[in-house]
């Protein structure tokens, strides 16, 4: 058993590439799932509002489709996250990744870009189908790449943060349905914060989500309620805090290593 | 030559619970080593603070010269650990778990190591099956093999024999005194005594936080052992053991 001393490199790599197989290996939950979700919105939605317009010249199922191709992006990268952790915490196998040389940067690193990948694959998923149904615009593509990577970057920090407070699963699922759900589908996911009453119009600018989902708009139609400008100005921000608390968590081991 | 476990008054307290009093402690490098105690005593406390599961209150400890704290990338790259509960990816394969765990260290094109210890551990045959498809037994295996994945020169096993058939304990106590010969250090715990005192070179027992006993086994088995009423019989770790943890040593 003597063998020639071992080249270390960095664990962020694998780790990386075992968070993106283990939702690659359930795929029909993970993206076919998520899609079809979003097709039958698109199917309902666009059916029952058929013939209104928004912006005064999009139709609605043309509206409405980056809002669904984001929201599926959103949720999903929200879940790769969190249920990983959480299944690791649960069945107890999260001592492997935490008996290894791997610092809070690279563990963080490896977890949100395999839920910014899964949320891209699954929002690519839905945008493929959904835009044979009605083609929409891509006036800015650049604008889209920005917000689909941040938004899915902040969802995954999201669930990141969720998936190490939660200590069973009845609790993430309350992060999820009394947080996250929420506060997506009232982010202008299925309308223009404009057609709101000025009360909740108010009330939504408060509302992280929105900037996220009306900036990726705008990269399709060039046309938002907001100025992308200020939407990424806002979605960096949300980026950076939610990022240092995720890494706060992971440096100091909270509910980790106690 | 830095020892290969140096523990220096390392505490810990869960609230108002003391785990670990104080504890200081030396292991040397190829040494063949048991903590011993009975159930939370503080030995999974101590080994989790040993390999960063777990950070200390108070005191300072080292793997092969490296603080676990400050310098965890080289502590943990010379630290294998055994976990004691039965855990798995149900996800993998069981050449993956131990792919994915080599490459957690960095070690890459690793396939051949990896293939020799599923040999010694008799999981080549097993290697291509998902994790939960396989026995008790066979979890055990793959857990001792994700240990020795990145060749730590200080391995330590927590419970590793807890629920597993005589055949399997036998082999793995083959295995495991080979690596030792090799002049990898071991670090045991067990409730299994006999085994303790077939293997271990010296023993630490804990009691409530605290070592109450560190010396050779030799030593041990002299000094505590209790001789039998009808004069007859050797005295045996078990002796020792009760007596030491019942407050009767001589």
């Amino acid at each position: 058993m003597k063998n020639p001393p071992l080249q270390y490199g960095s664990g962020f790599p694998t780790l990386l590439r075992k968070e993106v197989k283990r939702f690659y290996k359930v795929g029909f939950q993970t993206v076919a799932a998520p899609v079809l979700t979003a097709i039958l919105y698109l199917m309902i939605f666009g059916h029952v509002l058929e013939g209104r317009e928004v912006y005064g010249r999009f139709s609605y199922t043309s509206f409405l489709i980056p809002g669904l191709v984001m929201m599926s992006l959103l949720q999903n990268a929200f879940a790769n996250t969190s249920s990983s952790l959480i299944q690791s915490k649960v069945t107890g196998n999260l001592v492997f990744v935490l008996l290894a040389p791997l610092s809070h940067f690279e563990f963080y690193a490896a977890y949100i870009l395999a839920a910014v990948f899964r949320g891209v694959v699954v929002g690519l998923g839905v945008f493929l189908i959904t835009a044979w149904y009605s083609p929409p615009a891509l006036e800015h593509p650049l604008w889209i790449l920005i917000f689909a990577f941040l938004g899915a970057a902040i969802l995954g920090s999201l669930g990141l943060i969720a998936g190490i407070w939660a200590d069973k699963y009845d609790q993430l699922a309350a992060f999820q349905n009394f947080l996250i759900m929420p506060a997506t589908m009232l982010s202008g996911v299925f309308y223009s914060i404009h057609s709101l009453p000025p009360a909740w119009q108010v009330v939504s600018q408060f509302n992280p989500f929105l900037y996220m989902i009306d900036g990726f708009r705008y990269g399709f139609f060039g046309v938002s309620d907001i100025s992308p400008w200020n939407s990424l100005t806002i979605v960096l921000c949300f980026f950076v805090a939610v990022s240092a608390i995720a890494l706060r968590m992971l440096q100091t081991g909270y509910k980790l290593r106690c | 030559m830095s020892a290969a476990i140096s523990i220096k008054k390392i505490s810990k307290n869960y609230g108002a619970l003391q785990a670990l009093d104080e504890v200081s402690l030396e292991i040397q490098q190829g040494e063949f080593f048991g903590l011993l105690g009975p159930n939370g005593a503080g030995k999974t406390t101590l080994i989790s603070i040993l390999a960063g599961l777990v950070t200390a209150s108070h005191g300072h400890a080292m793997i092969m010269g490296a603080d676990v704290q400050s310098q965890f990338r080289d502590a943990r790259r010379s630290l294998g650990v055994v976990p004691q509960e039965l855990v798995f990816d149900p996800f993998f394969t069981v050449r993956e778990t131990l792919q994915f765990q080599s490459g957690y260290f960095g070690i890459r094109n690793n396939d051949t190591w990896i293939d020799e210890i599923m040999a010694h551990l008799d999981l080549t045959n097993k290697a291509d099956s998902n994790m939960r498809s396989l026995s008790g037994g066979m979890k055990r295996r793959v857990l001792v093999a994700q240990a020795l994945v990145h060749r730590p020169p200080v391995i330590i096993l927590d419970e590793p024999t807890a629920g597993v058939d005589v055949e399997l304990r036998q082999s793995l106590w083959q295995f495991i005194s080979r690596l030792n010969q090799d002049g990898h250090t071991i670090v045991l715990t067990t409730h299994y005594l006999e085994e303790a005192e077939a293997l271990c070179q010296r023993i630490a027992m804990l009691k409530q936080g605290k070592i109450v006993a560190l010396d050779t086994t030799a030593n041990l088995l002299s000094r505590y052992g209790s001789v039998k009423k009808d004069g007859e019989g050797k005295t045996d770790l078990e002796d020792v053991f009760v007596n030491i943890m019942s407050g009767n040593a001589l």
